[in-house]
Order: C-alpha cells, then sequence, then structure tokens
C-alpha cells in the first residue's frame, strides 16, 4: 500500500475539507483504501461488513429489549435477540426478529402474547430459558431439592449420632462412678496429633 | 518434518504401550529395575511427544502449507505471536498439546515425587501413560484426526487464524485451561495408585495435594482469561454465557475446590477418605467430560470444535474410566473407612461438609442445566434451550449459599465449637453484614440477591480481616513483633491456611463483581461526526461521547474500519475511545473470514465505558454505536489476580512441614512430653 504524492495531497485537502464543511469539527483525515472520496463517504463502505439500519425509538426501547432477552436468536449464536443484535453485525437474523417483535408490540400484543407467537413459529427452543412449567420443573427445582434434602439428611444424621452419643453416656446409673478405663488408640492418636499441632 | 512427528507419534504410542503394560503386569515390586524402566518409558514417551511438537511447530514457522494443520490455521501474514497459539487453535493441534503437556507432568511426578512414595509412582506411571496413548491413539486412529496429514497440493498461503483467537488473551487462555484439565490427571493417578497399591493412609494425599493446587490454579487462571477474552472480544459487554464449554471448565474447577477443602479433614482428622477419593476421581471424569463436549458437538456451542466422530472416542474414554474407577472404588470401599467420626454439627469438619455440598451441588446444577436440553428431549421429544435466565435462577441462591459457608468455616473450631466460641466469632462478621446491609438498603438498593451477595461478601471479608488480626496480634504479643513482620510471618508459618484466605477474598470479589456488573446500562446510537450522544451510568456519572469520525486504513494482516469519540465525563473531558471493524486478508489481499469488530474500552475501578461500533449507515461516516457502562468490571480481573496469588502461596515450597521438623529435633534437647502408651 504506497501512496503517490498526488495521492497525499488529494487525501489531504479531502481531509480539510470536511473541516470547513462543518465548521471545524474534529474529523479523520486517513482515508486511505479506495481514494477519491467524497467528506461524509467511507472509502469502502462495505469493509466493515454490511451497511447497518439507523437506530429508531424501539431499538432502546425497555419493553421491546425486556421481551427479546427471552428469546434466543434463531442464527445459532446461543444468544439473546437483544444481544446478538447489539454485538455481532454480521448476524441477519436478529434485526428480522427485532422488527418481528416490533411488529407485534405494534399491533398491541402483550409481551406474554409476543412470546406465545415466537413459540407457535418457532418451537419452545426460541426461548432463552425454558418455561417452569410440566416437565421442565425439573430442570429448575432438581440442582435445589437435591442440595436442601442432602443438606437436610446429613444434618439430621449428625445430629441424630450426637444425641445418640449423648444417650448413651447418660445411660450410666445415676450416682454411679463413671467407668474408668483408659484411653483407646485412637484418643492416643488425636492427642498425638494435637501435641504436634501445638508444637507446630 | 511431518515424517518426524508421525514417527514420534507412534514411538510415543509403542512406548506408552510398552511402558504402562509393565506399570500394570511387570514385577516391579520384586526388580527396581523393572520399576526403572518404568520410569524411563514415561520420560521416553514424554521425549517423543516432545519431537512430534517441535516437528508441528517447525512446520507452523515455515510455513509448510502442504501440512493441513499449518494451511488451516496459519497464514503468511499472521503476526508470529499468533503462529504459537495456532498450534493449540483446531482440534488435531489441541489433541497434540494436551498429550505433550500431560506426558510432561507425567514425567515430572516421576521425577519430583519424593522416594517415599516409590511404591505409588509404576502405577501413576501406569495411569499418565494410558492417558496419553488415549489422546496420541486418537490422532493415529480417528478419522483425519492427524496434525501431520499432508495434502495433495501445496497452496500458496493458508486460511489463517480466526480473527477472534487473534487476541492476546486467546494466547494464553486455551493453554492455561488445558494445562488445568491436563494436570488433574496427575491426582488422579495418584488416587488410582494408592487404591492399586492399597496403600490408603495420607500418603497419597501429601504426594499429590499440590497437584491438585496446582490444577486448580491452571484452571482459575484460564477461567479468568476466559472471561476477559469474551469481554474484550466478543463485543456483548459480558463476562459469562454459561455456554456449555465455558459450564465444561466451571465443572472440574469446582469439584477441585471442594476436594482442596475436604482434603484438609482427610489430613487433620482421618476422615472422608471415600470422600476425597471420589471427588478426585469425579474432577478427572469432568476434565475428560469438558473435553466431549467441546469435540463431539453433542451439545451446540459457539466455543466447540468442528463436529467430528472424535466425541465417541472421548464417549468411550469417558465410560470406561468411568466405570473402571468407581470399580475399584467399590473395591477399595472398606479400606477407606474414616479413622475418626464428626463429633459435632456445629464443627469446622462439618462447616466443610457442607461447603463440600454447596460446591458439588453447583456443579451438578451447572451439568445439569448443560445437559438438561438433552433429558428434555429424550422425555418430551420437544427442543428446548437453557440460556442464562435458567442459570441465573438456579445457581444464585446455591451461590449465596456458598458465599455464606466461605464466611462461616474458618469461624468454628475443629471437632466441636462451644455457644462462647460462636459468640466470640460470630459477632464481627455479623455486624460486617448487618452494616453493610443497612447502608446499601439506604443507599437505595432493593434486589434482593444483589443486598444479600453484597451483605455477604461484607461477612466474609471481615471474617477474613478477623482471623488475619488475631493471628498478627497473637505474634504481636508472643513475639514482640511489628504489625507488618508479624502479618509475614503468619502467612509465612502458614501458607496453605492464609493463602486459602486470600484466594477466599477473590472468591469476595468476583460475587461482588458479578452483582455489580447486573446493574450496567445500555444505549443504542447513530452518530455522525460532531455530534454528541449521552449515557447516564449506574454510578451517577453521565458519560458524553462525541463522534471524531471513521477511518479506514490497513495494518498488518487486515483492513481496518476505526471509529473514534471523544469522552467526557460530567463534563471532564476523559480521553477519546476507537472501536474497531477488521477485515482479515491473506498475503495476497483476498478477504478472509467474516469482518470482526474490536470494542472500545475505558475502564477505572468503579465501570467501564465500553463502546462497539456497530457499522456504518448508508456508507457515509455516520456510524451507529451501542454504548455500555458496565459497573465492576475491573474487580473481575483484580479478583483473578489475588485469587491466583493466594493459591500459588498456599503451594509454594516449603513451610510448616519443614519447620515442624526442625523445632521438634531441636526440642528434644530442651524438653520432653511424656505421652503415656502412644508409641513413637
Amino acid at each position: 500500500m504506497t501512496s503517490s504524492r498526488r495521492d497525499f495531497l488529494q487525501y489531504a485537502a479531502l481531509g480539510v475539507l470536511p473541516m470547513l464543511w462543518q465548521g471545524g469539527a474534529p474529523q479523520d483525515t486517513t482515508k486511505k483504501p479506495g481514494g477519491g472520496v467524497t467528506p461524509d463517504r467511507l472509502g469502502e463502505p462495505m469493509l466493515g461488513g454490511r451497511l447497518v439500519d439507523s437506530t429508531d425509538k424501539w431499538d432502546n426501547d425497555a419493553g421491546i429489549i425486556a421481551i427479546e432477552q427471552r428469546l434466543r436468536c434463531r442464527c445459532g449464536c446461543m444468544l439473546d435477540v437483544y444481544t446478538c443484535r447489539t454485538t455481532d453485525f454480521t448476524c441477519t437474523y436478529s434485526p428480522t426478529m427485532h422488527r418481528e417483535v416490533i411488529a407485534l408490540v405494534v399491533a398491541k400484543k402483550t409481551p406474554e402474547q409476543v412470546i406465545q407467537a415466537f413459540i407457535a413459529s418457532d418451537g419452545e427452543k426460541v426461548l432463552m430459558a425454558p418455561r417452569a412449567s410440566g416437565f421442565n420443573i425439573a430442570g429448575y427445582i432438581v440442582p435445589g431439592v437435591a442440595v436442601t434434602v442432602i443438606g437436610l439428611v446429613l444434618a439430621a444424621y449428625l445430629s441424630r449420632r450426637r444425641t445418640v452419643a449423648i444417650a448413651v453416656g447418660a445411660g450410666a446409673v445415676p450416682g454411679a462412678p463413671a467407668p474408668v478405663s483408659g484411653p483407646d488408640q485412637e484418643q492416643l492418636d488425636r492427642l498425638k496429633r494435637a501435641l504436634d499441632e501445638v508444637e507446630s | 518434518m511431518t515424517l518426524l512427528g508421525s514417527f514420534a507419534l507412534w514411538a510415543a504410542f509403542l512406548l506408552g504401550c510398552w511402558s504402562a503394560g509393565l506399570s500394570f503386569f511387570g514385577n516391579w515390586r520384586e526388580n527396581p529395575a523393572t520399576a526403572l524402566a518404568v520410569r524411563r518409558g514415561v520420560y521416553a514417551v514424554c521425549a517423543a511427544l516432545l519431537v512430534a511438537t517441535l516437528s508441528l511447530w517447525k512446520g507452523i514457522f515455515s510455513h509448510d502449507f502442504n501440512i493441513e494443520y499449518v494451511w488451516a490455521y496459519t497464514s503468511r501474514n499472521l503476526p508470529e505471536y499468533y503462529l504459537i497459539s495456532a498450534f493449540w487453535a483446531g482440534q488435531k493441534g489441541s489433541m497434540l498439546f494436551w498429550a505433550v503437556v500431560l506426558s510432561i507432568f507425567a514425567a515430572l511426578a516421576q521425577a519430583l515425587t519424593s522416594q517415599r512414595h516409590k511404591d505409588l509412582l509404576p502405577y501413576v506411571a501406569g495411569v499418565t501413560n494410558l492417558v496419553v496413548i488415549f489422546f496420541v491413539g486418537v490422532m493415529l486412529f480417528a478419522h483425519h484426526s492427524n496434525p501431520f496429514e499432508r495434502m495433495a497440493v501445496t497452496p500458496p498461503d493458508g486460511n489463517g487464524l480466526n480473527p477472534q483467537l487473534q487476541n492476546p488473551g486467546m494466547v494464553m487462555h486455551p493453554p492455561m485451561l488445558y494445562l488445568g484439565y491436563i494436570s488433574i490427571t496427575i491426582p488422579f493417578a495418584f488416587g488410582i495408585a494408592a487404591m492399586l497399591a492399597g496403600k490408603l493412609d495420607a500418603g497419597w494425599i501429601i504426594a499429590m495435594r499440590k497437584w491438585a493446587l496446582a490444577s486448580w490454579i491452571f484452571l482459575s487462571v484460564g477461567i479468568t482469561l476466559g472471561m476477559w477474552w469474551a469481554y474484550v472480544e466478543l463485543g456483548w459487554g459480558g463476562v459469562w454465557a454459561w455456554d456449555p464449554v465455558e459450564n465444561a471448565s466451571l465443572h472440574p474447577w469446582l469439584v477441585l475446590t471442594a476436594f482442596l477443602h475436604s482434603v484438609m479433614i482427610q489430613e487433620k482428622r482421618g476422615m472422608l477418605k471415600r470422600w476425597n477419593m471420589g471427588l478426585v476421581v469425579g474432577a478427572f471424569l469432568l476434565s475428560i467430560f469438558g473435553t466431549f463436549i467441546t469435540r463431539s458437538g453433542v451439545i451446540s456451542s459457539v466455543h466447540s470444535f468442528t463436529q467430528s466422530d472424535i466425541g465417541y472416542y472421548f464417549l468411550a474414554f469417558l465410560l470406561v474410566s468411568a466405570i473402571l474407577s468407581f470399580t475399584l472404588l467399590y473395591t477399595r470401599w472398606p479400606s477407606l473407612e474414616a479413622e475418626v467420626q464428626l463429633e459435632s454439627l456445629v464443627s469446622r469438619e462439618s462447616a466443610f461438609l457442607f461447603n463440600n455440598l454447596a460446591l458439588v451441588g453447583i456443579a451438578f446444577s451447572v451439568l445439569w442445566g448443560t445437559l438438561f436440553p438433552i433429558v428434555s428431549e429424550a422425555v418430551r421429544g420437544t427442543k428446548i434451550s437453557v440460556g442464562p435466565p435458567f442459570f441465573n435462577r438456579v445457581n444464585v441462591p446455591l451461590g449465596l449459599l456458598l458465599l455464606f459457608l466461605t464466611g462461616v468455616g474458618p469461624l468454628i473450631a475443629w471437632r466441636k465449637a462451644s455457644m462462647a466460641n460462636l459468640q466470640r466469632q460470630f459477632i464481627l462478621p455479623t455486624a460486617g453484614f448487618v452494616l453493610t446491609a443497612a447502608v446499601l438498603l439506604v443507599a437505595g438498593l432493593r434486589s434482593f440477591y444483589a443486598l444479600m451477595s453484597l451483605a455477604l461478601a461484607g461477612f466474609v471479608m471481615v471474617t477474613i480481616v478477623q482471623e488475619f488480626q488475631r493471628g498478627v496480634r497473637a505474634r504481636m504479643s508472643m513475639y514482640q513483633e511489628n504489625i507488618f513482620l508479624a502479618l509475614v510471618h503468619l502467612v509465612e508459618r502458614n501458607r496453605r491456611r492464609y493463602g486459602g484466605y486470600i484466594v477466599h477474598v477473590g472468591i469476595v470479589i468476583y460475587f461482588v463483581a458479578f452483582t455489580g456488573l447486573a446493574f450496567k446500562t445500555e444505549k443504542s446510537v447513530d452518530l455522525t461526526p460532531g455530534e454528541t450522544a449521552t449515557i447516564h451510568s449506574p454510578f451517577g456519572y453521565d458519560y458524553t461521547l462525541t463522534a471524531r469520525g471513521v477511518s479506514q486504513y490497513v495494518m498488518l494482516n487486515r483492513k481496518v474500519t476505526a471509529a473514534t469519540l471523544a469522552v467526557t465525563r460530567n463534563g471532564k473531558r476523559i480521553g477519546d475511545i476507537k472501536s474497531e471493524k477488521r477485515q482479515h486478508m491473506d498475503s495476497f489481499g483476498n478477504d478472509t473470514f467474516e469482518p470482526s469488530t474490536e470494542v472500545g474500552i475505558i475502564s477505572d475501578l468503579r465501570e467501564d465505558l465500553y463502546v462497539v461500533y456497530a457499522g456504518s449507515i448508508d456508507g457515509t461516516e455516520r456510524a451507529h454505536f451501542t454504548f455500555h457502562v458496565n459497573p465492576m468490571v475491573s474487580w473481575f480481573w483484580i479478583g483473578g489476580a489475588i485469587l491466583t496469588l493466594g493459591g500459588i502461596l498456599a503451594m509454594w515450597p516449603g513451610g510448616p512441614q519443614v519447620r515442624t521438623r526442625r523445632r521438634r529435633s531441636a526440642a528434644q534437647a530442651g524438653y520432653s512430653v511424656p505421652l503415656a502408651g502412644v508409641a513413637e
């Protein structure tokens, strides 16, 4: 990519013109590829991918965004429609889905009806998360229930063992001296470990 | 080079088979020369795979496009540092990377493990060799999997590297994650060796403890770098999308985290032996499962390698490994009985047990969510998608439980905590919880989960500070040290414990960062040069962005369209921000791949201003932008660094064991503690 002096002067002139035209607004003057550009036009308009549509009032509408965040883009990117259309600008599916959502909202459909319309056309896989109904409830509750049940069983088991241990201790004849017995190996090992810990 | 590489692969395969056979069927117990031969077999496999690796790198760096892999993932104009990462960019190269790194780890395990554990080492060699053989075998026998496969003709230039992989994060993220996955094989090998050798005392734990910690550190760094890459490269302004491949990296990390906690109970109290063995086996199987997910295409993911029959090999390997490992565990079940029983529900052992339950519960929950589309389709015959809303709903409560237990664990005494102990330990952390919650409520925070997350973060931080403060105060009064020296000595004397607390600080910071990111704001606008737009941040600032124009130029291996904006925050100029569209090209100037987007970021400790140039409107300088203000994002990277630092500190060589031995020998001269009935 080399530039001749003529190119250089051309670029310089084209760089100065828009500044004069727009009252000195800061402009970049390094439009190289393509050459011969008009002040406001890119040298290679398609270099950055497909041209995009102008933003309209729906693009930042909280209601539209909330609906789109519940819908998965058809392009297979794993993103929701809103994230895809504001992230992957090569995707042609998410702008289409965005327009479909707007059309339904303009037709006075509630968010739930919009979602239903997409499920009717695309199936349940269009949802970013399955509805918590029918078998899908298992998806939502199995981990929590599993952790809770195991936690409760564990707590009950540990408490019961402690209760049994206390009951065994209480089973001795009241007033009778506690049976004298030497420490068992486990207790001695524990004592030794405790002393080691103190030393360390 | 391809001939040498292929020969090296075959050599590794045959040497591995021979060495593994000798490990499991040789008479190395009677004949030390056989044990030595097994060890040398491991070194030889490593050497052969290093030759194969160098052969592939030679092909990559010399642009030998006759090698299909080199053609598919590189081009003449690819910057050199990306030539390095091209080695693991594709399926075949990453398989070789896996095999060679595992062989290096296996050799290090043989060389660095103390001879005290020599009865385990031949079995360790056998297990690691079997895993290496599997990977090399897949390269040699699976269809279209040999990295040295040649093409019928030599193209003048290569296909190039996917633009999204041309990022510094991608040079480091995959190898770090691979190192994490791969190094899990070593603790697993020690576990299997201990069961095979019938040596189920704490020896195998001591031998592999640092390997487990190293795996955990590699995975932590890999996951954090992956988050960073996703943030700066993908342009959606988030760090974690609950993609199946992302989830696959989380499974072994969670299980290893559980193991690193529960193993302390086995070391101190001789408990949870079966559970620990199960966790080590589980972590290994989950690392293979992650590889299966990535390579099989069974679950759709943006990260997957192309679909191929290689997934079936991994599925078979996963099933065989699971059956053999759990059968072995079953046969050794009686020998793995706990030495002592848990004494109280209110004890540190018990807290660790519940902490393990939360960690494994989250791992199960993530696995369940990842597989639920398959389960649902099998049961109902209907395809569904499971995305971030599902994972957030299921995992946020479990995450908060885990955060709570992170704080509780260190506060409760070993064996059995008294009421007085609990009161003394909990009063300040509880105050920290209440104070944080009160401040946030007054500040207007009303989201229950955010409030709980931040208040629990306060609880855990006070716990950690309290632990450090008590230790430092004790040292200051016992040894008359100043505060700085006391802190240094405190950490130095018990690196595992205080390294662990530093890791907890990193985890707390992660929680805070994730909570902060939930409050991000976004806006789409069109701007002609000179026009301005304003976006309000969650911290109350107003960012005003003025378009400065769009420029186009050629740079390295790409044509760039760059949009620049001047930025002010509350009227004060803070700099320019630039976002780009890049069209990559080969060395002949032909376009390769779809155009990619590079985001612009201005970052500070509070929030990031994140700008994405979406494209040109009508081919003019009027441009479409998406602005994000992402709170607390820097804290992900800070949290990741602190977490890594804590992990490294915990595994740093030296520490208490050495000193304990030294002090004991010194103590014998001065005093003795009579222990009647205790055999020395």
